[in-house]
């Protein structure tokens, strides 16, 4: 296949989602209209998967852009798929593929179908516009559509004064984002306006190198959910539907990380080494505030979100670091971090679309989002909880699965730190590394908190026990990501060997190649050091687990009894009595919440003799909207309270403000020469 | 070009500060619609003058349109309104005169200022030609906004636009398509706002702009 047609191949694919996006407006309405549109998404994302497969793996296959006949006067569109790209179109174009048939089956319990149909395959079509700029005008374009698409389907469910508050917050942020994103790519386009990446990279920035640095981390990390920029994340990804969100949290932040790469990483050039100290730090803040917000959700879908802040952290702190380690002359350790991020995506984009899913279809059969009103779900909905389950624990970070895999290999390029030349970056990498471990027990705790109160115990309301199973479609998608997690796990060296030119492209260096190690071990840097064996973990655990099987079986008594639980002594039969998710996670709050959430309990207790309730009620804030968002919402609506006097002027008083100003400008005129 | 074609040329365009000052200063409603007429007149001779300097034959049809529509048709033309809404006896509150005039000497003062640098590289015979124009158009913005009768207010805007059209034809190429969209845009501006004049009166029995503001619940 000549590099050209591959190319032409992603851009029909890209064309064909945006027809779709517009046959779905009359399509949407038909009875299974919405199935044939999530099934034609799914087919094209398979195949836009399956051709930028092809070009991560044949070197060189996707340079050579296509050129389209639209965009500014003075510009073209290019689309390529040079290796970055190709990773990150696999990527996201594999997550949607699934996500797409699980929304075959969820799709028909939409109640206004024309409100969410259409805008989904123009978001995932803006998506992989995205990816394949390879301009800044087309880039920016396609940006700006992502982020008008998505907001679409945040407020495309419910029309409740929350959800479009959710709405505003995150239009505005998306819109600060493009912003600064735009400032970014015009200091790198230089003062001859040169907006094709080729041209970028070989003219000098017009300006300094740092401002691009923080430019880009302010627009991608806004989007990509970095503390304190995530605020609007937990609000907007909950509140479109479920297979929305998946996609919201599970690959468009991932379309974030691409930018800053992108930006950084290959435009911005060679990086100073000051530049990874606030990435590491922003990053390493942001995996840690963001899994212990999660802890304190019982929403679920918002905990998930939040669970989205914290691995995003996780993927900077491999930037941070591949930064870091590039520029004191390490390229093969910065290959190492920079791999351990992008698979970490890979990874994250797996099991958080998987666990939205799971999240979904729990909402569709129970109506509910609230862990505290569910509960028991594995007697009557298994096959979601065994899927739900898969992710838990991939998102645990805990072997054999995907998650762990990528995390080791950030610990991995944590241990080389002392060879960086800095002091700095040398003390700040292990404090890093101790964030990180911390978050990573931290949200192990979280899992074991959400899957607990959702799917175990006895249901504590109604709708929770008379759930359903969902569909097959959903169930399919749900087991087709869990196998997929089980398979990165158990497999990673082809996903790190595959990555091989992305790395060399950015950092200049790649990883020995995992594949020809024995036994299908990976052993990035030198298997005396380290090595992990995916396999072994998981043959061990499938044999120890047989083993058991057989010895209880064998030697265990066969008598069965049932009796009632244990309860501690006190006969409570209700279900509400059970521990909570709030239960769970009080010591967590106790520990760190009077610190970072500002937590305060209030007890209200009756008076001796008065029969009425005791009440505890719980106030927790988050320290970064009070400290950022409040003053600047503050300041907007005083500056347009006071505008509005200006509203109501007469006539006389407008022309009396013209003619002001008018002659404040002559005198200024006047007085500067 | 004689030093005293020049001194005519300043004469006619210094004139026409003079009588925006004069307008500036009128209360009684007949009186400024003459001065008006006055300020066309000059207007008219101003641009003619520049017609010969230039020898540009089109400038003289802008002049005779200064000369006909401002000059005459307009003034009579609301010398009628007047008459027919029974305001010709109303005497103009002008907001008092002494500040507004030592303003407008302020301005004029101004546009000098601003004017005379920015345009160094020009002729000194344009210079100060322009200077005179922006000194018209800001003493027109400012009659604009002391005045709190309608009418006021019109003859305010008029003669802000014979300042534009002494700029103009001060700036030698200016084309006689422009001119004459400038010309015709303020005769439509002309009845648009005569038409707005009977409206108002109609609805408010007054063409005092205050009648407006109180009809949305302001006070003047």
């Amino acid at each position: 296949m000549t590099p050209f047609l591959l190319n032409q191949l992603a851009a029909c694919g890209i064309g064909l989602l945006l027809l779709l996006a517009a046959l779905g407006v009359p399509v949407s309405r038909l009875s299974s209209g919405s199935r044939l549109i999530y099934g034609s998404c799914a087919l094209v994302c398979s195949g836009l998967a399956a051709v930028a497969l092809y070009a991560l793996l044949v070197p060189g296959s996707g340079t050579a852009a296509v050129e389209l006949p639209i965009g500014l006067p003075l510009g073209r569109t290019l689309l390529a798929l040079d290796p970055l790209s190709a990773a990150f179109a696999i990527i996201v174009n594999l997550a949607t593929a699934i996500v797409s048939i699980f929304a075959i089956g969820y799709g028909r319990h939409a109640a206004e179908p024309q409100r969410v149909v259409p805008f989904y395959p123009a978001f995932v079509g803006a998506m992989n516009i995205v990816l394949l700029a390879q301009d800044a005008f087309s880039f920016l374009a396609g940006w700006e559509f992502m982020s008008l698409a998505s907001w679409a389907l945040v407020v495309s469910e419910d029309r409740s004064a929350g959800n479009l508050k959710a709405g505003l917050v995150y239009l505005i942020m998306a819109t600060g984002g493009a912003m600064t994103l735009l400032l970014a790519f015009g200091i790198l386009a230089g003062p001859e306006g040169a907006y094709s990446f080729d041209t970028m990279r070989q003219t000098a920035a017009a300006g300094p190198a740092a401002i691009v640095l923080a430019l880009a981390l302010i627009g991608a990390g806004s989007k990509a959910g970095l503390v304190p920029l995530h605020a609007w994340l937990p609000l907007a990804h909950p509140a479109a539907p479920s297979h929305a969100s998946a996609l919201m949290s599970g690959v468009m932040t991932k379309v974030a990380v691409y930018g800053f790469i992108r930006i950084v990483f290959d435009l911005a050039g060679p990086p100073s080494w000051w530049w990874s100290i606030p990435v590491l730090i922003v990053a390493g803040i942001t995996a840690l505030l963001g899994v212990l917000h999660a802890l304190m959700e019982h929403d679920l879908k918002r905990l998930l979100a939040y669970h989205t802040v914290e691995n995003i952290g996780i993927i900077f702190i491999g930037l941070g670091l591949a930064l870091a380690f590039e520029a004191g002359g390490l390229p093969v350790a910065a290959a190492l971090a920079l791999i351990a991020a992008i698979f970490h995506v890979f990874n994250h984009s797996l099991f958080k679309s998987l666990l939205f899913l799971g999240a979904g279809a729990v909402l569709n059969a129970t109506g509910e989002r609230d862990m505290e009103r569910l509960g028991g779900l594995i007697h009557r909905m298994p096959v979601t909880a065994f899927a739900f389950l898969v992710g838990c624990i991939a998102i645990s970070a805990l072997p054999p699965f995907n998650g762990f895999v990528s995390e080791w290999l950030t610990f991995q390029a944590i241990l080389l730190s002392p060879q960086l030349p800095q002091w700095i970056p040398r003390l700040l990498v292990p404090a890093i590394g101790a964030t990180l471990a911390c978050s990573a027990a931290l949200a192990a705790a979280c899992f074991v908190k959400a899957f607990g109160s959702t799917f175990l115990g006895r249901a504590r309301a109604a709708a929770a026990n008379t759930a359903v199973e969902t569909d097959r479609w959903s169930l399919g998608a749900m087991l087709l990501l869990a196998a997929l997690c089980l398979g990165a796990g158990i497999l990673p060296g082809f996903a790190i060997d595959s990555l091989a030119g992305v790395s060399e492209s950015l950092v200049g260096a790649q990883l020995a190649a995992q594949s020809s190690q024995p036994w299908l071990r990976i052993a990035p840097i030198d298997p005396v050091r380290s090595a992990y064996n995916g396999m072994l973990v998981f043959a061990m655990i499938v044999a120890a687990a047989v083993l058991t099987a057989i010895v209880v079986r064998r030697f265990a008594s066969h008598g069965l009894r049932r009796s009632p639980a244990w309860d501690c002594g006190f006969p409570e039969a209700s279900p509400v009595a059970q521990y909570s998710s709030s239960s769970f996670a009080q010591p967590i709050r106790r520990v760190f919440g009077s610190v970072v959430f500002r937590a305060r309990e209030h007890v209200t207790m009756p008076k001796p003799g008065d029969t009425g309730l005791a009440r505890l009620q719980l106030e927790l804030h988050d320290i970064a909207w009070d400290a950022l968002y409040d003053p600047v919402i503050r300041f907007v609506n005083v500056a347009a309270d006071r505008l509005n006097a200006f509203q109501f002027l007469t006539i006389r008083k407008y022309l009396m403000l013209v003619f002001a100003a008018l002659v404040l400008l002559l005198v200024i005129i006047g007085a500067w020469r | 070009m004689t030093p005293l074609d020049t001194d005519i040329a300043h004469l006619l365009a210094g004139s026409m500060v003079l009588v925006s000052f004069l307008l500036l200063y009128q209360d009684r409603m007949f009186a400024l619609l003459n001065i008006f007429a006055v300020h066309a007149w000059v207007l008219a001779f101003s641009v003619a003058w520049q017609a010969h300097l230039q020898q540009a034959p089109h400038l003289f049809i802008t002049a005779l349109i200064a000369l006909v529509f401002k000059g005459v048709f307009i003034p009579v033309a609301l010398h009628r309104i007047v008459v027919r809404l029974g305001i010709h006896r109303s005497i103009e509150s002008v907001v008092s005169v002494g500040p507004t005039m030592l303003f407008g000497m302020a301005l004029v003062a101004l546009s000098i200022v601003v004017m005379l640098p920015v345009t160094e590289a020009a002729g000194a015979f344009v210079r100060e030609d322009l200077a005179f124009a922006l000194s018209i158009v800001l003493l027109g913005l400012l009659m604009m906004v002391t005045r709190r009768n309608a009418v006021g207010q019109v003859i305010g805007f008029m003669s802000l636009e014979n300042g534009l059209v002494l700029a103009a034809t001060g700036a030698r190429g200016m084309p006689l398509v422009v001119e004459i969209s400038v010309a015709f845009s303020v005769l439509i501006a002309f009845i648009i706002i005569g038409i707005f004049l009977f409206r108002i009166r109609e609805r408010f029995d007054s063409v005092d702009v205050r009648a407006l503001d109180m009809s949305r619940g302001e006070s003047p």
